[in-house]
């Protein structure tokens, strides 16, 4: 299987009547898989109705109890999104993906506290989810541009993360899973979680890592693949552009005090052995390179 | 949202961290007035701008007089302050802050940061006071003492203390109480990062905030409306303002490439791109994931605005956003806004195809880019002419 999720995952979807929440979720149910992936929708005080035939409950606790789902995804307003990923932490779910983009910075502090010594676990916030194709899609991205495939992709941005898989799926280089960690300065899995899982899963070949500036998470995962990992990475920091002090758009996205900026990282993830390119146009091509040499 | 001094002094005041005594004023007249009511002999007159590195600039002077303080509040209303912050064109200086003068004995440095890598709010003191922060990390790190806050519990007592006695401060009970206002300010306000630099013992012994720096976190503005009151117009970068009525995310940059993309990582990317095939980016431009033929035609006005403006290149990844209907707002805001410069289209994504079609059906000279990198090489050389 691939990372995380596959066909036989069963998804509950919190905040599936909202408008958001009925676009995507109609998009996930005809991708590949999932009109038996996708059991439960969850918003309060609507128990008892049902979204294009998957039934919807009060809580969190009770669609787990009566569809088996261990996998939720988020598509509640700002306001109210920290507190549905603590109503699934409470539930004791596997995996939380939260696609709601603008939550206050510290409600997500907070909600990472209550996370500590949970299992449970998180992806997001502010990001489009996470997909593995022909068997199951989990958020908001366009699935007939993926494959399938051995090439894992793990990225901060969304449509930056099409660009990527757009790229590989052109070169004929399909996908085993594609995750998109999101582009919060308060967040759940980051980089190096993903990457580890990649490491160990045996449908994945390679993988691209695309980053942006701020934060230093890249590095940390730049430096964990130097002494780990088994497979070939190829890397992209976007925002070499970028003026020091500005937000460019993510939240997380913002050089500050000197750190975060696109060369550091680059640098960075050149020395512990990631094959970087400074051209986004480039990620497919040199990870074709990368794999029809190892053949 | 960043703030003025003497606004972020009024919210100190607010958690009981004790500031110089002052009132914020707008002449010279007023300044002078507020002097007066304040009594003493000495006045520190201060400009009230977003940006750090006031004093340097010449908007902090200490007047002994009430002539002097008329003399500098004229000098600075008025003026183009420059700092290392504002660029070099500075910023106009609209507002005083006119406050007590304080005989310092010592100065010292308290930050709050949201810190990614602990996911929680890092308090940082330092004995080095009124020096950069960033320069005290890098020459001498070992005098910044930093501590990571649980969220649960707050900023104990003991933690306090004991940063308050590792920069040097021998009054730990009023230094703890102090940090923890500060504290019990940011979590409640929302805040992303305050400073005060310096926080000063005076010759009399007490602990006071001689300046105050707020930036606070845009998300959470819907529920601080009092935060939201303290926005200054004047402050900021017009097309940003207008980008902001329109829920476009733009921020301006000094070359002549403007670009219009969906989605933040996509919208460096292509900045990214620009300059590396030689060209320079107008702009950061994300037109977010649901735009309408409106938002389209706004982004297209704003682009428009800059003086410099030689080519715009839009690149597009469709997934919730459909090519069709931003092909349909290109078409709709080339007809309003009369282009006069290249128009490059690159298309990707959900209904591509149709979204090509209409571009091409509209008989307009738009130049097609068949990926990023084909669409980056047209726009730099339609720049160059």
């Amino acid at each position: 299987m691939a990372i995380l999720i596959d066909k036989n995952t069963r998804v509950l979807t919190q905040g599936m009547t909202g408008k958001v929440g009925q676009f995507h979720t109609t998009n996930c149910i005809a991708y590949a898989n999932g009109a038996n992936c996708f059991v439960a929708g969850v918003t309060p005080g609507k128990g008892g109705q049902s979204f294009q035939n998957v039934p919807i409950y009060d809580s969190v606790e009770e669609a787990k109890k009566q569809t088996g789902a261990t996998v939720s995804v988020i598509y509640v307003p700002p306001a109210y999104a920290a507190a549905a990923i603590d109503e699934a932490v409470d539930a004791d779910l596997d995996l939380v993906i939260c696609i709601t983009e603008g939550i206050p910075v510290h409600d997500m502090i907070r909600t990472r506290r209550r996370m500590q010594g949970r299992r449970t676990r998180l992806i997001g916030p502010n990001c489009p989810g996470l997909i593995t194709p022909d068997e199951i899609k989990i958020g908001i991205m366009p699935g007939h541009i993926h494959k399938k495939g051995r090439i894992g992709v793990v990225s901060r941005s969304g449509t930056l993360t099409y660009e990527a898989v757009g790229q590989l799926t052109a070169l004929g280089l399909g996908q085993s899973s594609c995750v998109g960690i999101g582009g919060d300065p308060i967040n759940g899995m980051k980089h190096i979680d993903v990457m580890r899982l990649f490491n160990e899963d045996p449908d994945t070949d390679a993988v691209i890592m695309v980053g942006e500036i701020g934060g230093s998470d890249e590095e940390n995962c730049a430096r964990w693949i130097r002494e780990n990992m088994k497979k070939p990475v190829v890397g992209f920091i976007a925002g070499l552009t970028a003026p020091p002090g500005k937000r460019m758009g993510h939240a997380g996205a913002i050089i500050s005090g000197g750190q975060g900026g696109a060369e550091d990282k680059l640098a960075v993830m050149e020395e512990c052995g990631i094959h970087i390119t400074r051209n986004p146009a480039e990620m497919g091509r040199v990870m074709k390179k990368l794999v029809a040499g190892s053949r | 949202m960043k703030i003025h001094e003497y606004q972020g002094k009024e919210i100190l005041r607010e958690y009981g961290v004790p500031t110089p005594r002052g009132k914020a004023c707008f002449s010279a007249d007023e300044a002078v007035a507020v002097a007066q009511s304040l009594g003493g002999s000495a006045w520190v007159v201060k400009a009230q701008i977003h940006a750090g590195g006031r004093g340097k600039g010449g908007g902090v002077k200490v007047a002994r007089s009430l002539d002097e303080v008329r003399n500098f509040a004229d000098q600075m209303l008025g003026m183009k302050l420059v700092t290392h912050q504002t660029g070099p064109d500075g910023q106009v200086v609209r507002r005083l802050l006119i406050e007590e003068g304080i005989a310092i004995e010592r100065e010292y440095y308290l930050g709050m940061v949201v810190d990614r890598e602990s996911q929680r709010v890092a308090l940082l003191a330092s004995s080095e006071g009124g020096m950069e922060i960033e320069e005290v990390a890098k020459e001498s790190p070992e005098k910044i003492h930093t501590v990571r806050i649980d969220p649960e519990s707050g900023l104990f007592d003991k933690d306090a203390e004991e940063a308050a006695s590792a920069i040097g401060i021998a009054n730990l009970r009023s230094a703890a109480s102090l940090f923890q206002g500060l504290y019990k300010a940011f979590v409640e306000k929302d805040a992303m990062l305050a400073e005060i630099n310096p926080l000063v013992l005076t010759l009399d012994g007490s602990l006071l905030a001689l300046d105050a720096k707020f930036n606070f976190d845009s998300n959470a503005l819907y529920r601080h409306p009092e935060i939201i009151a303290y926005r200054d117009l004047d402050e900021e970068d017009p097309a940003e303002i207008e980008a902001s009525k329109f829920d476009l995310s733009y921020i301006s940059l000094d070359g002549d490439i403007a670009c219009l993309v969906n989605g933040a990582g996509l919208a460096m990317a292509t900045m990214d791109i620009i300059k590396l095939y030689g060209g320079n980016p107008a702009n950061f431009l994300d037109v977010g994931g649901g735009a309408s033929r409106e938002k389209v035609t706004e982004a297209f006005k704003l682009m428009l605005k800059n003086p410099r403006l030689k080519a715009i290149l839009v690149n597009i990844f469709g997934g919730i956003m459909k090519c069709d209907v931003i092909a349909e707002g290109i078409v709709a805001a080339v007809r309003e806004v009369h282009l006069e410069v290249p128009l490059v289209v690159r298309l990707e994504g959900t209904n591509v195809d149709i979204g090509k079609q209409i571009l091409e059906d509209s008989g307009l000279p738009i130049i097609s880019g068949s990926d990023m990198a084909d669409a980056a090489q047209k726009a730099v050389a339609a720049a160059r002419g």
